[in-house]
């Protein structure tokens, strides 16, 4: 394990050693399956992700996540603070977390995500969950190295539209509306609604779904199972259903 | 030649501003950095009703006779390693003329786990006694009769397995649950927002705070089932404005879950009971106790329409700032302790905890306890100040900065409705946002010497004599542990089991759970073992980095 | 825009024990920020096995700890010897919280690299830790 954090420190400074590294990773080594979350801030994306691991941990499927926050632009330093979410699965061995700052990158990853996936898969990791900076504006670098993303809206938040501005709506393989059990959930979907139909057809038609985190467990694994099933993108479906069901 | 009389105001502001000014740079806002005026005037002071105590909006106190009819209660929170020394404790306590108990429970009492729980290791007994089944509740008040003396529990994810378990021993005493008095802090959302001690999410913790506060107002009537604490928001950083609108906010939020329960406003209000600070900035404190009342009693009244007046009275336990005392020159802790002591008494507290010199190292000596008790007996009969009922009122000052407060308190209410609620706003990490950056401006203020707290960043020494503390023996953890596996090779374990399946099945439905946990209890089942069963059901809840 | 530093120094920052006095530690974590380095803050209630799992998977140098309800003496030295156990030795641990003197010349000699009390300097932190990792500190 320590190897594969040193690898990934590596990657993030663009240590040139790190070349060599994977191409002797290159043999053999598979394409983990990719699923990335973007939404606001306190829209409880950690805690969506924490329940999709645990969903995969049962399908038997080791797991990786990569969680992105902000650098300060003005000291460089950074507060990662998204492992907080998913400590219940923080002794598991088959559970690797790495928090990653963007170090000025933008985009809502860090420079080194792609690089950082291909490192997981030689290590043998089945799935990657990418986490993004969630500063609610052009993240859109996740759906291009995502198979599925998923946008995470909330009532209370006020962000919807802000987030459908910011060309969000396009990206999206699936909007989960989290904490749908407080009010103006029922907004949410009807603007969303609104926006997808006044959008140019495209083959596929994101599903919305409504929900609840920290609900328990049994309802976790049901929810992720929904986002990753439901949510699965029209031209990736057999792959991520073969996935799932590994 | 006459000279046409000038506004005397204007002449001293002149007057003021052509005077030289000291340059030490030190703040002049309060603590909490609100701005303050040279000077206070009957300008600064709104026209208003004459306020009177015991009359309504209450801003000079609930008791129309103040302190004259009786002064505060001076309550001392007690407790320590096992359940047998403090038992020992209180009886001297109470030999020596206290009425009231105060108990503080250890770490993993607190969490809701047994001493042999692996993650308790280490914690036993250190911040208070060790809990574990109703066999220690029995040890702890052997020989005290629990229908003479009230006693007050500190503790909130637990507090109805801690209830229960005093009322079980209650019955082994012979004494019915009406004629039990006490306090239980059992305040789950300040948890959630400033002292961390929470288990289970939001919404199952205030159905248990529900349930509680729905079985004493039937079964245990004379029972404080709450008590709303401003205290842990204020320790961890946050500005007096805050803890004030924070703490009031917790506490429409609980009533209106009890409403929502379909009890009666008048039928529960005058046991809801509030905890606050006294910090070091003597005036705000003040002020904000009286705002305390004055907010709380119109909100009672207007908002919820409360018709009875003890619905609409504010009572109040205070504790000096924990987080003000240094580890530096502690005996200067005496001083501030005495200061903020003051504040609390001139802000018409009912009663008063003072904390001792040592409380930032460790558990108070005997020495230390002592004089801090002292502390309170010097304000009560020394000094004179209990004599005059709200003596600072009409102060422009502090009647001006009564008002401030309240202003400051009804913007966060608003700020805290836009968002939903305080639930939402938890689970947004609002509140614990502006802790934080409360706690971070006033650090980097004390960096920049900004503000100076005497022994730590000006005036220090080089050669601290170090102090006496008091020590818990590490043996004490493994005999604790001893204790709890015998209580579970002892019970009637098919008993035990049958009341903790029922409990289980209990909360994944909507019944009042306090019957079923007070079973579990009589049965012996574990603290540990009854909050697993409630885990099962509820889960558990971790909450959003705010940094 | 500053030049963000190619090297920023991790800090896996926790508390350790029951307690959930985080005000301390959130305000470190910040002047760390503040200071240029990378915070990974885990949050609450970490057992010493979390605490090192998460610092060798983010690949961190150095790891604060905090605690406030008296169990230094056991869990601080747990860190250290989950540490010893992990065979990484290297990564330096310190510590902060109310910790008698006694208490930590025993940490100390256990092998945690030094204890802030309440009171101490944020930048005597900095100070501590630019010295412990001069190469890797952000060029002004």
């Amino acid at each position: 394990m320590r190897a594969l954090a040193r690898a990934i420190t590596l990657v993030e400074r663009r240590d040139p050693g790190v070349r060599e590294l994977e191409e002797a990773l290159r043999t053999g080594a598979k394409s983990p399956g990719v699923a990335g979350f973007t939404g606001a801030p306190g829209t409880g994306k950690s805690t969506l992700v924490d329940a999709v691991i645990a969903f995969l941990r049962n399908q038997g499927s080791s797991v990786a996540v990569l969680a992105t926050d902000p650098n300060s632009p003005f000291t460089g330093g950074a507060i990662l603070g998204d492992r907080i979410r998913m400590q219940r699965h923080a002794l598991d061995g088959k559970v690797f977390i790495r928090s990653m700052g963007a170090r000025g990158h933008l985009g809502g990853l860090s420079l080194a995500t792609r690089e950082a996936i291909r490192l997981l898969g030689a290590f043998g990791f089945d799935q990657v969950i990418l986490e993004t900076v969630g500063v609610g504006q052009s993240e859109l670098e996740v759906a291009a190295v995502a198979d599925t993303t998923v946008v995470v809206l909330t009532p209370n938040l006020g962000d919807s539209v802000q987030m459908i501005k910011a060309g969000i709506l396009e990206i999206a393989d699936v909007f989960a509306v989290n904490k749908s059990d407080i009010d103006g959930h029922a907004r949410v979907v009807a603007e969303l609604r609104t926006m997808m139909n006044m959008a140019p057809k495209t083959p596929w038609r994101p599903p919305i779904v409504p929900t609840i985190a920290t609900r328990g467990d049994e309802e976790d694994a049901g929810l992720a199972e929904r986002l990753l099933r439901d949510g699965t993108p029209y031209r990736t479906a057999e792959e991520i259903l073969d996935r799932t069901d590994n | 030649m006459k000279v046409r009389a000038r506004d005397p105001k204007q002449v001293w502001q002149e007057e003021f501003e052509a005077s030289p000014s000291r340059d030490d740079g030190l703040e002049t806002s309060t603590i909490s950095g609100i701005p303050l005026q040279p000077l206070y005037t009957t300008a600064d002071v709104p026209r208003r009703e004459e306020e009177l105590p015991g009359r309504y909006p209450y801003t000079r106190g609930i008791h129309p006779s103040g302190y004259r009819g009786r002064l505060w209660t001076m309550r001392q929170f007690s407790g320590f390693a096992t359940a047998a020394e403090t038992n020992r404790r209180y009886k001297y306590l109470l030999a020596n003329g206290q009425t009231g108990l105060s108990v503080a429970f250890d770490m993993p009492t607190l969490m809701g786990q047994d001493s042999d729980a692996p993650t308790s290791r280490g914690e036993v007994g250190h911040c208070g006694v060790a809990i574990d089944s109703l066999a220690d509740m029995e040890t702890l008040f052997d020989g005290i009769p629990l229908g003479e003396i009230t006693t007050s529990m500190t503790i909130n994810s637990p507090a109805a397995i801690l209830l229960c378990m005093y009322i079980a021993v209650a019955e082994k005493q012979g004494v019915p649950p009406s004629q039990l008095g006490g306090t239980l802090q059992n305040d789950i959302l300040k948890e959630f927002i400033a002292q961390k001690e929470f288990i289970f999410p939001p919404s199952p913790s205030m159905r248990l705070v529900v349930d509680s506060i729905e079985y004493c107002a039937r079964e245990v009537p004379k029972w404080n089932t709450i008590s709303i604490s401003g205290y842990h928001i204020r320790e961890a950083g946050s500005t007096a404005a805050q803890e004030l609108a924070f703490t009031l906010a917790d506490g429409m939020a609980y009533v209106d879950a009890c409403l929502e329960r379909g009890m009666h406003i008048d039928d529960f209000a005058s046991r809801l009971s509030f905890f606050f600070d006294a910090h070091i900035d003597f005036f705000e404190e003040i002020a904000k106790f009286r705002a305390a009342r004055r907010i709380w009693a119109r909100w009672m009244r207007e908002r919820y329409g409360a018709q009875l007046e003890r619905s609409w009275k504010l009572r109040f336990h205070t504790q000096t700032a924990g987080v003000s005392l240094t580890a530096q020159q502690p005996e200067l802790n005496i001083a501030r302790t005495a200061v903020e002591a003051l504040a609390a008494v001139l802000g018409g507290t009912q009663s008063l905890h003072t904390n001792a010199m040592d409380e930032v190292l460790a558990l108070p000596t005997d020495r230390a306890a002592r004089i801090a008790l002292r502390t309170q007996q010097l304000l009560a009969y020394e000094t004179g100040v209990a004599n005059t009922i709200d003596p600072l009122g009409g102060s422009y000052f502090v009647e001006s900065l009564t008002d401030e407060m309240e202003r400051q308190a009804e913007a966060y209410f608003k700020r805290i409705e836009e968002i939903g609620g305080v639930i939402p706003a938890i689970e947004a990490g609002f509140f614990q946002k502006e802790i934080a950056d409360a706690a971070f401006r006033y650090q980097k203020e004390l960096e920049q010497k900004r503000r100076i707290v005497v022994g730590v960043n000006d005036f220090t020494v080089d050669d601290e004599e170090p102090i006496e503390i008091l020590r818990i023996d590490p043996r004490l953890e493994s005999e604790q542990a001893g204790r709890v596996s015998e209580v579970r090779r002892k019970r009637d374990g098919a008993r035990c089991t049958n009341a903790l399946n029922r409990l289980r099945k209990a909360a994944a439905g909507t019944d009042n759970l306090m019957p079923y946990i007070l079973d579990a209890v009589r049965a012996y089942a574990t603290e540990g073992e009854i909050m697993q069963a409630m885990i099962e059901v509820f889960g558990t809840y971790t909450e959003t980095a705010v940094v | 825009m500053a030049k963000v530093a190619a090297k920023p120094v991790r800090i896996v920052v926790a508390k350790v024990g029951l307690d959930g006095h985080d005000r301390g530690v959130k305000v470190v974590a910040r002047a760390l920020r503040d200071a240029g380095y990378e915070v990974i803050y885990t949050g609450l209630r970490q057992t010493p096995e979390m605490v090192v799992d998460a610092a060798l998977q983010e690949d961190a140098q150095v790891i604060g700890l905090s605690i406030h309800s008296g169990a230094h003496m056991t869990l601080f030295p747990a860190v250290v010897d989950e540490l010893k156990r992990r065979d990484a030795t290297d990564i330096v641990v310190f510590g902060g919280g109310i910790i008698p003197d006694d208490d930590i010349a025993a940490l100390k000699k256990r092998g945690v690299a030094e204890i802030f009390t309440p009171g101490t300097p944020l930048q005597e932190i900095v100070d501590w830790l630019r010295k412990r990792f001069p190469e890797q500190t952000r060029k002004p």
